[in-house]
C-alpha cells in the first residue's frame, strides 16, 4: 500500500512537470498581456528538439537547451505576429499549434529516415542517481531532475514578478500598457521578452516529456498538455505557484489513470485516459468566470489615439 | 514674445497636422514661472494636442519650444520627464490592481543594486511628499478601492515623485465633486507656493476663474488670446472660446408636471461583483418634468440604467411605465413600452460605429413596417426616414445617411442618437450623460432639445455626473449615493454645495429649503 502511495506521488510529480513548465510559460506571457495558446505547439517542438539533440550528441542536457531554444524560436513568431503586427493573438496561437507539430514531424522524418518517431534518446538523470534507492519503495520518490527544475523555475518566477522592479513592470504592461508607456517603460520590448521566455519554458516542458518520461519523441508525445497547462494558468489565477498547484492536480489525475489502470481495478482504460481532460473541462467551467485575467491580456497595444 | 528665463514654458509658432487636418496652426503659449496658467478651448480646439506636443507624445510640424529660456527638442515623454515636466492625463494612467505606492514608483523604482524592490523606503519617500503638499492618500490602498479624487492625487504624486517643476493637468475637474475640486485648487496653490508651475487644460470657465492666474484661449487650432484671469468675466471667456456670444444659463419656463408615468419602487440591483449597487431605490417621474439624478460615478447610476433598460436583472422591486411592470423582461419590451434611452457611451452602446447613419437610425425599428417587409429591409423607406431626421436635427455633414457613423463628430453622433430615440415618441426619455465630451454649442443644443421634449409632455430622466448640468436642466433634482436616492429637491430649492455634500455621502445638518 505504501509503495502504491509513493508510486502515485512519484508519478504525479513526473507527469505534472511538463505541465508546470508550460503553465509557467503561460503565466509570464499572459502577465505581460499576450495570450499564448500556442504553448502546445511550442512544447511539441521542444519535445522533438530535445529527443533529437540528445540522441545525436548523447548529452540530454544539450537536448534540454535545444528544446528551450526551439521553443523560443517558435515563440518569436508569435511575438512578431502579436506584438509587432498586432495580430489576433488567438489566431496566431492556433497557427503555432499547427506549425509546431508539423515542423517536429517534418524534421523527424527528414532526420530519422522517414520515421515518425525518434529512436530512444539518453534521458536526464534522476535527482538521486539511478541506483540510490535500489529496490526500496522510496525509489518511487527518486524523481527526474526536471521535477526540481520546474519547482525552481516557479520560485524564480514568483520572486521575479513580485519582488523585483522588472516584475512590477511586466505586471503593469499586462494590466495597463498605456500607463506603463507614459512612465517610459517599453511595452513592446517587455512583451517580446516575456513571450520568448514563455516559449523557452514551453520548450523545457516538451523536453521534460521526451527526456524524462518517455525517452523518445513520438507524434503523440505532447497530446493536449499545452492546453491543460493553459487551464492551469487560469485555475492558478495567473500566479506562478497557483499554476504550479493546478498542475499538480492535473498531474495527479494523470497518475491516477496510470496507477488505477495498472491491474487490480476493473476500470476501463479508455475511461481513465479521459480523466485529465475531463478534469480540465470541469476546472474551466467552475473557475474561468471567477478568476480575473490581467486586464490587457490579449489586447494589442496601440500607442496614442490618432 | 521674447524668450526669457522668467518663463517656465514658451511655445512659439506651434503647428501640428494630422494628415490634411490642421490641429494646431501657429499657436503661441508663454507660461510664467510659479503661475497657474489655464488653456481654454472647446473639445477638439487643440488644447490637448498642444500639451501632448509639450509632453513629447506628438512632434510638432513647425515651431519652437523653450523651457526656462532654453530651446529644447522633446522627442518623447522620457525627455519631457527629464526636463521636469509631468502630465496628469484626463483618463488616469493607473494600474487598478496595484497599490498607490506601486503605481507611483513604477518605472522609477526604489531598489537595491540587484533590482530588488525596497517598498519600505519607497513608502517613506511618498509619505514625505504627501505631507509636504497636503495630498492625503493611503500609500498601501489599491487603486480600485479608492475614489476618483484620490486617484487623481496619486497621478499628481506620480509627477511630484519624479521631481517635476511643471505640472500639466488635463481636464482635472471633469470627474470630481465640488468639494474635491476645492481640495484640488488648494493643492494647486500649495504647489505654486513651493515654486512649481501648473498648466491646466479645461473648458470649465468657473474653475479658471477660481484657480488660474492667466488664461490662453485656443479655437479650432488657432491662437485667440492670452488674458489675465482677474480682468475678464466668464461671459467674455466663453465668447472668446466659442467665437460668438453664448448663453451659459439654460433658458426654460417652469415645468408643468402632469401624472406620474414612470415609477421605480424599492429597486435593488446587483453589480458584477454581486454586491448591491442599487439599494431599495424609489423614484417617480411625471409627465412634462425633467428629473435629474446627481451623483458621483459609481454610486449605482450605471446599474440603475441597466436595470430599467433590462440589460441587467433587478433583484427585487418594481419598475413601472404607465402602470405596467417592465422589470426583468427584455430590452425590446422596454422600447415597446415607450421608454427610450440615450446611453452614456455613444460609441459603445448608442451606435454601431461601422454601420451607416441610416442603419443606426432604424436599429430599434427595422423589424417594423415600413422599414422592412417579410424579412427584407426596405432601404428607400429607411433612407427617406433618415434624411428627414438629418434635416430636422441638423446633423452634419448633410447627406451623411450612407456614411459610417464612425466618421461623424461626437456632437453629430449624439444628434443621431437623440434623433433616433425621440423619433420613437417615448413617454419616458432617459438621458445618461447626454453631453459628455461635447462642446459648448452642442451642449446647448442637447439641453434645449431635452427641454423642448419636456414641454411636449414627455417625462425625462436625466442622469449626469456633471452637477452643473443637473442643477441647470432638471426640474427635480434627486441625489444618488451608494445606490439610493438620499434626497430630492425642486430646482432652485437647493444650492450646488449642498447637493455636492450629499453626493459625497454627507448629511445636511440644518433644514434646507
Amino acid at each position: 500500500m505504501l509503495s502504491k502511495i509513493l508510486l502515485l506521488i512519484g508519478i504525479t510529480m513526473m507527469y505534472s512537470t511538463p505541465l508546470v513548465f508550460g503553465a509557467l510559460g503561460g503565466v509570464i506571457s499572459e502577465r505581460s498581456g499576450v495570450v499564448n495558446i500556442g504553448i502546445e505547439g511550442m512544447m511539441t517542438v521542444g519535445a522533438f528538439a530535445a529527443a533529437a539533440v540528445s540522441y545525436f550528441t548523447g548529452n540530454p542536457w544539450l537536448g534540454l537547451l535545444a528544446a528551450g531554444a526551439a521553443g523560443g524560436a517558435i515563440a518569436l513568431l508569435h511575438a512578431i505576429a502579436s506584438v509587432t503586427f498586432k495580430a489576433d493573438q488567438t489566431i496566431s496561437g492556433i497557427a503555432i499549434n499547427f506549425i509546431g507539430p508539423g515542423l517536429a514531424l517534418f524534421f523527424c522524418r527528414l532526420m530519422f529516415s522517414k520515421a515518425t518517431m525518434t529512436p530512444p534518446a539518453k534521458t536526464l538523470p534522476k535527482i538521486f542517481g539511478e541506483d540510490f534507492f535500489q529496490g526500496s519503495p522510496a525509489g518511487n520518490l527518486n524523481v527526474d531532475v526536471t521535477v526540481v527544475l520546474a519547482l525552481v523555475c516557479a520560485a524564480v518566477m514568483w520572486y521575479f514578478l513580485y519582488k523585483t522592479k522588472w516584475g512590477l513592470r511586466v505586471l503593469s504592461v499586462g494590466e495597463h500598457p498605456a500607463a506603463a508607456d507614459t512612465l517610459g517603460i517599453n511595452v513592446s520590448r517587455t512583451r517580446y521578452l516575456c513571450v520568448l521566455v514563455s516559449g523557452v519554458l514551453a520548450g523545457f516542458g516538451g523536453a521534460s516529456m521526451t527526456l524524462a518520461i518517455i525517452s523518445q519523441f513520438t507524434p503523440t508525445a505532447i497530446s493536449g498538455q499545452g492546453f491543460i497547462a493553459l487551464a492551469a494558468v487560469i485555475f492558478g489565477k495567473w500566479t506562478p505557484f497557483g499554476a504550479y498547484g493546478a498542475c499538480l492536480l492535473f498531474g495527479f489525475a494523470q497518475a491516477l489513470t496510470i496507477v488505477l489502470g495498472g491491474g487490480d481495478y476493473a476500470v476501463p482504460s479508455q475511461i481513465l485516459a479521459m480523466l485529465p481532460y475531463v478534469l480540465t473541462i470541469i476546472v474551466l467551467i467552475f473557475f474561468v468566470g471567477r478568476s480575473v485575467a490581467p486586464k490587457a491580456d490579449g489586447v494589442p497595444y496601440e500607442k496614442g489615439q490618432r | 514674445m521674447e524668450v526669457s528665463s522668467d518663463y517656465a514654458v514658451q511655445m512659439h509658432g506651434i503647428t501640428k497636422m494630422f494628415g490634411s487636418f490642421c490641429a494646431l496652426n501657429n499657436v503661441h503659449l508663454d507660461v510664467k514661472k510659479g503661475t497657474i496658467h489655464a488653456i481654454l478651448g472647446e473639445n477638439g480646439a487643440g488644447k490637448s494636442t498642444l500639451m501632448n506636443v509639450l509632453y513629447g507624445l506628438y512632434q510638432a510640424d513647425a515651431g519652437e519650444i523653450f523651457l526656462n529660456g532654453e530651446k529644447v527638442n522633446i522627442k518623447n515623454p522620457n525627455i519631457a520627464i527629464e526636463h521636469g515636466i509631468g502630465m496628469v492625463h484626463q483618463h488616469f494612467m493607473l494600474v487598478e490592481n496595484f497599490t498607490v505606492t506601486q503605481n507611483i514608483i513604477l518605472g522609477n523604482e526604489v531598489t537595491n543594486r540587484f533590482g530588488l524592490l525596497n517598498m519600505k523606503k519607497a513608502r517613506e519617500e511618498i509619505l514625505e511628499i504627501v505631507r509636504k503638499y497636503g495630498l492625503e492618500v493611503d500609500p498601501d490602498a489599491k487603486i480600485e478601492d479608492i475614489s476618483v479624487g484620490m486617484q487623481q492625487r496619486v497621478e499628481i504624486l506620480k509627477a511630484l515623485y519624479r521631481g517635476v517643476d511643471l505640472l500639466i493637468l488635463d481636464e482635472p475637474t471633469a470627474v470630481l465633486t465640488p468639494q474635491e475640486i476645492d481640495d484640488l485648487i488648494q493643492i494647486m496653490h500649495n504647489l505654486i507656493s513651493d515654486g512649481k508651475t501648473i498648466i491646466i487644460i479645461t473648458h470649465k470657465l468657473k474653475e479658471i476663474k477660481a484657480s488660474a492666474d492667466v488664461c490662453t484661449i485656443i479655437r479650432r487650432g488657432e491662437y485667440v488670446d492670452t488674458v489675465p484671469v482677474a480682468d475678464v468675466d466668464e461671459e467674455e471667456l466663453a465668447t472668446k472660446m466659442v467665437g460668438h456670444a453664448v448663453q451659459l444659463v439654460v433658458e426654460k419656463t417652469p415645468a408643468k408636471p402632469g401624472d406620474v408615468v414612470f415609477e421605480i419602487d424599492n429597486l435593488t440591483v446587483k453589480d458584477e461583483r454581486k454586491l448591491d449597487a442599487v439599494k431599495n431605490l424609489s423614484l417617480k417621474v411625471r409627465k412634462g418634468e425633467i428629473v435629474g439624478i446627481a451623483g458621483i460615478d459609481g454610486n449605482g447610476q450605471k446599474e440603475l440604467v441597466e436595470a430599467i433598460t433590462n440589460l441587467t436583472k433587478a433583484e427585487s422591486g418594481t419598475i413601472k411605465i404607465n402602470g405596467v411592470e417592465i422589470q426583468n423582461t427584455t430590452p425590446h419590451n422596454v422600447i415597446d413600452h415607450k421608454i427610450s434611452t440615450i446611453h452614456e457611451d455613444r460609441q459603445k452602446r448608442g451606435l454601431v460605429l461601422p454601420f451607416t447613419v441610416a442603419e443606426n437610425m432604424v436599429i430599434e425599428k427595422y423589424r417594423e413596417r415600413p422599414y422592412s417587409k417579410g424579412g427584407m429591409l426596405n432601404s428607400s423607406e429607411i433612407l427617406a426616414f433618415t434624411k428627414g431626421l438629418i434635416k430636422e436635427y441638423d446633423i452634419r455633414p448633410e447627406n451623411c445617411e450612407n456614411q459610417a457613423a464612425r466618421g461623424l463628430s461626437g456632437g453629430n453622433q449624439q444628434k443621431v442618437i437623440i434623433a433616433r430615440e425621440i423619433s420613437n415618441e417615448p413617454d419616458l426619455l432617459i438621458a445618461v450623460q447626454p453631453t459628455r465630451g461635447l462642446d459648448v454649442g452642442a451642449i446647448e443644443y442637447v439641453h434645449k432639445t431635452l427641454i423642448r421634449e419636456r414641454d411636449k409632455g414627455r417625462a425625462i430622466l436625466l442622469i449626469s455626473l456633471e452637477l452643473d448640468e443637473v442643477m441647470n436642466v432638471a426640474d427635480t433634482i434627486a441625489v444618488i449615493y451608494a445606490g439610493s436616492i438620499v434626497s430630492t429637491f425642486k430646482q432652485g430649492e437647493v444650492d450646488e454645495n449642498t447637493v455636492g455634500l450629499l453626493m459625497a455621502g454627507g448629511k445636511i445638518n440644518e433644514n434646507v429649503g
